[in-house]
């Protein structure tokens, strides 16, 4: 389970003072359900992922992911997450399988656990074909194979993904999402963001609407329809952002 | 700290480095490779340049001599040595490299040696050029025997005896041991030499593992392990480390290598002696790499942390190249002849152990300067990685854009 508390994060910028890049936002994801983030660029879900995911750290509030806050505890927060990205990228020089080993000692995997996991998952991504060939001789399918696998490895009950799909081919963006509802009917907790609207009608259980680093609309898709008396998720996404929208050249 | 994430990341990122064309270039092949080709390089160069000066008659001019035919007759008898036609403008033909000597007789030269007279004979040359100072030497040579001979001949008449001509002789005898003059001779450039390599070893592999993560995308893959930051930096550090000894301990056997092969089988010198070979104590060596390791150690952090500021490994790079200034001047400061150990240069890294190096491969031994220097090193080093380990953690260094 995730829970956001009032999570902050401000970042100063030489020209433009101080930028709230989240600002106090609180949400919830459950076991079992896909928590899809809806936003523009620059609205604030990667910061807010990568809180989540403890690679940045809250200025205010604070989140918990399994129990464990991200603040206090930033290490058990990771034993307990996989986060993929568009900007996690793999290490070139590395095989496919080193990669996924590293990753899998980094967890604290023990060797004879480690080869066990390594086989399932290999066997289950169809990745046999290519475990010993290095990553950067790898086409993007198999690359993002590789980085579900690493993601995957330590069996982690939070999968985190910030824009998966992001530039992606539609055949491999089907091997992400196909791996992201896996994830959920395996009764794990997983957030996810994208700007794509048909994505998040396709996936998720429940959509949070963030614009300037705020949280603006929380539900199910069912009750953001009856909410804004819209069907469509794209006007009910313009209805929510509109009032708040300030044009680029106001920045 | 996990030791054994400081094991994973240190393994990884050797494999990662062995895989490295790059990585290997610069640690393994160049320091291999440098002094051989120097040595031969230089070797060569050296006596072509000095094979074709030495082989090469001197073209000279002779002014004056017509009222002096024996010296004429007798400069043209000397060896390598070439007359020239009198021009008016000897001094441009000098300058350009046409003539190398002019030798300027006075009026009546031989006449006044006759009468017992002291005349000057005036050389010109251009002085710097070896050719000309070959010229010049020849032609020399030729007057201090024309000279000698007369004054033999000036005894013999006399029926003096000829020792009247040198009544003593003196000579430099070398009486310290050959290592200790190729020390004296060479000594300076060793430490100088692992001090630079030590740097050039850990450069590559410290922008490689800090901005070339940031720039291929990894470094967030990385961050979203359970690992703790100081973890991965000792991983990282440790990595640049390895390649900073290796580096400096490769360039050091293959000069040793570079010199024997030199010394056996380059020519013995005019008196007769072998060239001075730097062999140096084993225990010699082990010093200097106890102190290079906290001088590799301050090296890898500080390369490091500079590396991870950078966005880009071509950011990095142009911080790094003015670093190399930074340690190359004060390295070459301490070859300098004249430079001494004092406790104040005892504290200013780099040229602490460079001039420490220097008297150790001399054969001096200051142990309380060996211990200051190699404590202050250790804290310049530790301060260094405890930087690397605070850039680390910074939101704004890592995800810099």
């Amino acid at each position: 389970m995730i829970e956001a508390r009032g999570l902050s994060k401000r970042f100063q910028d030489k020209k433009r003072g101080e930028i709230r890049a989240v600002d106090n936002v609180s949400f919830t994801c459950q076991p079992g359900k896909i928590y899809g983030l809806l936003g523009a660029n620059g609205a604030g879900k990667t910061t807010t992922l990568r809180m989540l995911a403890t690679i940045l750290e809250p200025t205010d509030g604070t989140a918990l992911v399994c129990g464990h806050d991200v603040v206090e505890q930033p290490e058990k927060v990771r034993a307990n997450v996989g986060f993929l990205s568009t900007a996690t990228a793999l290490y070139p020089r590395l095989t496919s399988q080193e990669m996924v080993e590293y990753f899998g000692r980094l967890n604290g995997l023990d060797e004879a656990t480690l080869k066990k996991r390594i086989d399932d998952i290999f066997n289950r991504l169809d990745m046999n074909g290519f475990r010993d060939r290095r990553c950067d001789k790898l086409s993007t399918g198999m690359k993002q194979k590789t980085s579900i696998a690493r993601t995957l490895v330590h069996d982690p009950p939070v999968m985190i993904f910030d824009e998966p799909t992001n530039g992606l081919d539609i055949m491999t963006s089907r091997t992400i999402t196909a791996f992201i509802r896996e994830c959920r009917d395996n009764g794990k907790t997983v957030i996810f963001s994208t700007h794509i609207m048909s994505e998040v009608q396709k996936l998720c259980d429940v959509i949070g609407i963030i614009h300037n680093g705020k949280l603006l609309a929380e539900g199910t898709l069912a009750q953001l329809r009856d909410r804004y008396s819209e069907h469509d998720l794209e006007e009910i996404f313009v209805n929510v952002v509109a009032p708040h929208f300030v044009p680029a050249e106001a920045h | 700290m996990s030791l054994r994430n400081v094991g994973i990341v240190y393994r990884k990122e050797l494999t990662e480095s062995l895989r490295d064309r790059r990585t290997l270039m610069s640690t393994i092949l160049i320091p291999l490779l440098l002094f051989p080709v120097l040595g031969v390089g230089i070797g060569y160069a050296e006596s072509e340049v000095f094979g074709e000066a030495s082989r090469e008659p001197s073209k000279i001019i002779v002014l004056g001599g017509a009222d002096s035919p024996d010296i004429i007759a007798g400069l043209q008898r000397a060896k390598n040595l070439q007359i020239m036609p009198v021009v008016a403008n000897y001094v441009d033909l000098i300058s350009n490299k046409k003539i190398r000597a002019v030798v300027d007789l006075p009026p009546g030269f031989q006449a006044a040696i006759a009468r017992g007279e002291n005349p000057l004979v005036k050389i010109y040359i251009f002085s710097g050029d070896l050719k000309s100072s070959f010229g010049a030497t020849r032609i020399e040579k030729y007057f201090m025997e024309y000279r000698d001979e007369m004054v033999r001949s000036r005894l013999a008449s006399a029926n003096l005896p000829e020792s009247l001509m040198k009544p003593f002789e003196t000579k430099q005898q070398n009486v310290v041991s050959a290592e200790k003059v190729a020390g004296e001779l060479y000594g300076g450039f060793i430490p100088y030499l692992v001090i630079l390599m030590c740097m050039t070893g850990a450069m590559y592999p410290a922008m490689d593992l800090t901005a070339g993560e940031k720039e291929r995308g990894t470094m967030e893959t990385i961050l979203s392990s359970p690992t703790k930051r100081r973890d991965l930096v000792f991983g990282k550090f440790l990595l640049i480390l390895t390649a900073s000894l290796a580096t400096g301990t490769l360039a050091v056997l293959s000069m040793g290598a570079t010199f024997s092969f030199i010394s056996r089988f380059s020519p013995s010198q005019e008196n007769g002696e072998r060239l001075a070979v730097l062999s140096i104590h084993p225990g010699t060596v082990l010093a200097i790499f106890v102190l290079a390791l906290p001088v590799a150690v301050l090296f890898s952090a500080v390369l490091m942390t500079i590396s991870l500021f950078a966005k880009s490994y071509k950011e990095a790079q142009s911080y790094l190249t003015p670093m190399s200034m930074v340690v190359i001047i004060p390295a070459v400061a301490a070859v300098l002849p004249g430079v001494e150990l004092t406790p104040k240069l005892a504290l200013v890294p780099i040229v602490n152990v460079s001039l420490l190096c220097k008297e150790l491969v001399a054969g001096t031994y200051h142990w309380n300067f060996i211990a200051l220097i190699f404590l202050s090193t250790c804290v310049y080093a530790a301060v260094a990685l405890f930087l690397a380990i605070k850039m680390f953690q910074r939101e704004s260094v890592l995800f810099r854009s």
